[in-house]
């Protein structure tokens, strides 16, 4: 093969044909998500369907829900090297690799997202510390360098970088040291996912978004760190499902899974039972206001089946398919849970955001609904082809997957 | 401390006084003609354009005219017209900060202890838009397009006051380009106070009905300082605390009661400024 | 932000926040730069020998 020289010894890749076709394909998307974002820059976000009753839209969604998927990296890099949990050492580099690519795509749409892009800066040099946005933007760009360092190892271990001796004992090093690494990237997590949650909690004009809390924090700061942590492995999973179903191979052993599987069904139960109370606990205080709990839910499309999906169909049922030992174990019931776990969270965001900006206010404020136009879907799926690509290369140059010569001898 | 500022005495700006700038607006008096909004829009030089002019979600108004009815039929019906200036949020208790001032992740918006006027930076906002998901009233609005005027009618902006770039939030002043005006004049007359018919805003000027006044609440020489006391003054949304610095009036308890929805507990827990 | 910004006001909510902040940079910065070193480090002590022993 062309390429061979760069692949990882010891396993099989595609023809670089087949590889090329394919990277040559997802460009497409890319090059109409670039032009999307080009729009955006050039002729302003009037490009978009968003308006003044919603500022934030699909973007700020799709961000929430990206980092909080994203948020497998830093789980599985607590669980492998703070707890200590040896066998997820065969996950942890692609969850890194997931990592990575969620959280460039979170900042790349931010950047596309704000009004004047070239100001972005105000926001590190002219910080408001007690904004929950500068919370977010500081701890999510000082654990996207977190990231980097951790997938530079992997990077380095490309056969033919591994050969010089610097590079090596620098990768080394850098393995020696992550421990450090990940105890400083949980630290940025917990801050920037839970601030995540902040910036919904916080706005005590909005009721439907407000909550109460402890100290500075509402209390969506915390059930957001949980959530993340409850649903980051479950997308780990999935996209490691979803490599092996393209890779036609097996590339982490059963056992690996099952582990993240089952702590991951341990903290969406709990996640699922503190949200039901929050939700118990929000009504309780709305209620005490004088405002009835069902003018939040008398607007369609966002109606009381949004909170029975979002809590029970989407939170509760997968909680239990993953806590289970018999349906964790059913690979087709595995990766249902894992979609509906995802797919629950990127719900709870949306509902954060844009529901929460949905609900008029105002007494004869006009509830208006809102939906993304094409600008809008197009650049927040431009991060989805752009890390299809990153992961394809990733996984046909380094050795991503430890237990992949010994699943697949050849 | 009121009568300290009365006669000017102490007062030495960013030295003590405390002005609460503020409005209060007879609901019963407004006929709904807009001319505050024509106003508004001259005075800040606010764009426009000509496609946007029906679509109240992205053309920008500082000043905007709500409709509000009883819902009721005929000959029940009745309606109001509803000015909503920026209420210039003070917060109190436990939210004792501007809703849309603590998001905001570069200062670009700021409240002013001094004179109680919410402020914005907008060569500072880089338009994240957080400021506009915090404010429940609608009050902030995002520069869509690039600001652009009708040929010719450049020559007319007001000198006083910045047009804004394309990408940044912009909000009612409380025309503070007109209070620095007025503090310049007394200054050069050698007074420190500003009279209350030195700083009024262009919309309270417009109002053919006289339906709005503005003034410093606190000080008792200032017309709004009594109107605000009245037993038929009241603010949108008292019971989410951001405690609003425009009041409004109306004789009719409907249109007391459409301005919260938290019907039942209007009031609670406020307190007068 | 940087002490020295004007906005930098000294009160436990900036010492807390940007404190955190620079900690983790720190960390961060002072856990790659002695990787680097170790890496050179052999490198030097193996004598400067740079190449592939596969
Ligand atoms: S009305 Fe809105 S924009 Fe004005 S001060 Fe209050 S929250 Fe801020
Ligand atoms: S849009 Fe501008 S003023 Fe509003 S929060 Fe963002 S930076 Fe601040």
């Amino acid at each position: 093969m062309f390429d061979s020289a760069l692949i990882p010894k010891g396993v099989k890749r595609c023809s670089f044909a087949k590889f090329f076709i394919w990277v040559l394909i997802l460009h497409i998307p890319v090059l109409i998500g670039t032009v999307a974002a080009i729009l955006c820059w050039g002729l302003a976000l009037n490009q978009t369907y968003l308006n003044n009753n919603f500022p934030f839209g699909l973007w700020i969604a799709a961000d929430l829900g990206i980092i909080a998927l994203g948020g497998g990296a830093f789980f599985t890099g607590f669980l492998r090297y703070v707890i200590n949990i040896k066998e997820l050492k065969n996950i942890v580099n692609y969850a890194v690799v997931i990592g990575v690519i969620c959280y460039a795509a979170a900042q790349g749409i931010l950047a596309i997202d704000i009004g004047q892009p070239i100001r972005g800066w105000f926001i590190f040099w002219h910080a408001n510390v007690h904004s929950m946005l500068t919370e977010v933007a500081f701890c999510i760009m000082a654990y996207f360098m977190v990231l980097c360092v951790e997938y530079l190892p992997l990077l380095l271990e490309n056969r033919q970088i591994f050969k010089f001796s610097v590079p090596r004992s620098f990768a080394h090093h850098l393995h020696e040291a992550m421990p450090t690494i990940a105890a400083i990237g949980v630290f940025l997590s917990c801050f920037h996912q839970g601030s995540l949650g902040g910036v919904a909690g916080v706005l005590y004009g909005r009721p439907f978004a407000y909550r109460e809390g402890f100290l500075v924090w509402p209390w969506t700061f915390f059930l957001f760190i949980l959530s993340a942590m409850a649903c980051g492995p479950c997308f780990t999973i999935l996209i490691t499902k979803i490599t092996e179903f393209f890779a036609k191979k097996k590339l982490v052993k059963k056992s690996v899974v099952g582990i993240l599987a089952k702590i991951s069904g341990g903290l969406t139960t709990l996640y699922v039972l503190l949200k039901i109370i929050d939700t118990l606990g929000w009504f309780g205080l709305v209620k005490e206001a004088g405002a009835p709990v069902k003018s939040f839910y008398a607007n369609q499309p966002y109606g009381w089946w949004v909170l029975v999906m979002e809590v029970i169909i989407l939170g509760a049922i997968p909680a239990l398919l993953l806590l289970n030992k018999k349906t964790r174990e059913n690979e087709p019931i595995l990766i249902l849970a894992c979609v509906l776990n995802c797919a629950g969270i990127v719900m709870n965001r949306w509902i954060m955001t844009v529901q929460a900006l949905a609900i008029p206010v105002m007494p004869f404020d006009k509830f208006v609904s809102y939906h993304p136009n094409w600008v809008e879907w197009a650049t927040t799926l431009l991060p989805l082809w752009v890390g299809a690509i990153v992961i394809m290369l990733s996984y046909r140059y380094l050795p991503i997957f430890p237990q992949e010569r010994e699943l697949n001898p050849y | 401390m009121k009568d300290a500022h009365h006669k000017g005495e102490g007062h030495q700006e960013g030295h003590g006084t405390v002005y609460k700038y503020g409005m209060v607006i007879n609901l019963d008096k407004c006929t709904g003609c807009g001319a505050c909004m024509v106003a508004c829009m001259a005075e800040n030089n606010i764009p426009f354009r000509k496609e946007d002019t029906n679509d109240r979600l992205t053309q920008n108004f500082w000043m905007r005219v709500y409709k509000i009815s009883n819902g009721g039929s005929f000959p029940d019906n009745d309606i109001c017209y509803l000015p909503r200036p920026c209420m210039h949020c003070e917060g109190h208790g436990h939210h004792n900060r501007t809703p849309c001032v603590t998001v905001c992740p570069a200062v670009a918006t700021d409240y002013n202890h001094e004179t109680g006027i919410v402020s914005q930076i907008y060569t500072r906002c880089f338009g994240c838009r957080y400021c506009m998901a915090a404010c429940p009233y609608h009050v902030r609005v995002f520069n869509w397009w690039d600001p652009k005027w009708p040929e010719g009618m450049e020559e007319y902006l007001n000198p006083d006051v910045s047009p804004r770039m394309r990408g940044v939030v912009e909000k009612c002043s409380f025309c503070f380009h007109r209070l620095q005006r007025a503090r310049n004049k007394a200054y050069s007359e050698d007074r420190r106070e500003v009279h209350e018919d030195e700083y009024q805003t262009a919309c309270t000027q417009a109002c053919p009905a006289g339906a709005i006044t503005f003034g410093d609440l606190t000080n008792p020489e200032h017309k709004v300082y009594e109107l605000k006391k009245t037993p038929n003054a009241f603010r949108l949304l008292e019971v989410l605390g951001t405690n609003p610095k425009v009041y409004y009036t109306s004789s009719r308890a409907w249109v007391r009661k459409a301005a919260d929805v938290y019907v039942g507990k209007e009031g609670s827990g406020v307190t007068h400024t | 932000m940087f002490p020295f910004a004007f906005e930098w006001i000294n009160d436990p909510s900036h010492f807390v926040f940007m404190g955190g902040f620079y900690f983790a940079l720190g960390g961060l910065f002072i856990a790659v730069n002695y990787c680097v070193m170790r890496a050179l480090f052999d490198w030097l002590c193996k004598g400067g020998e740079n190449h592939n022993e596969h």
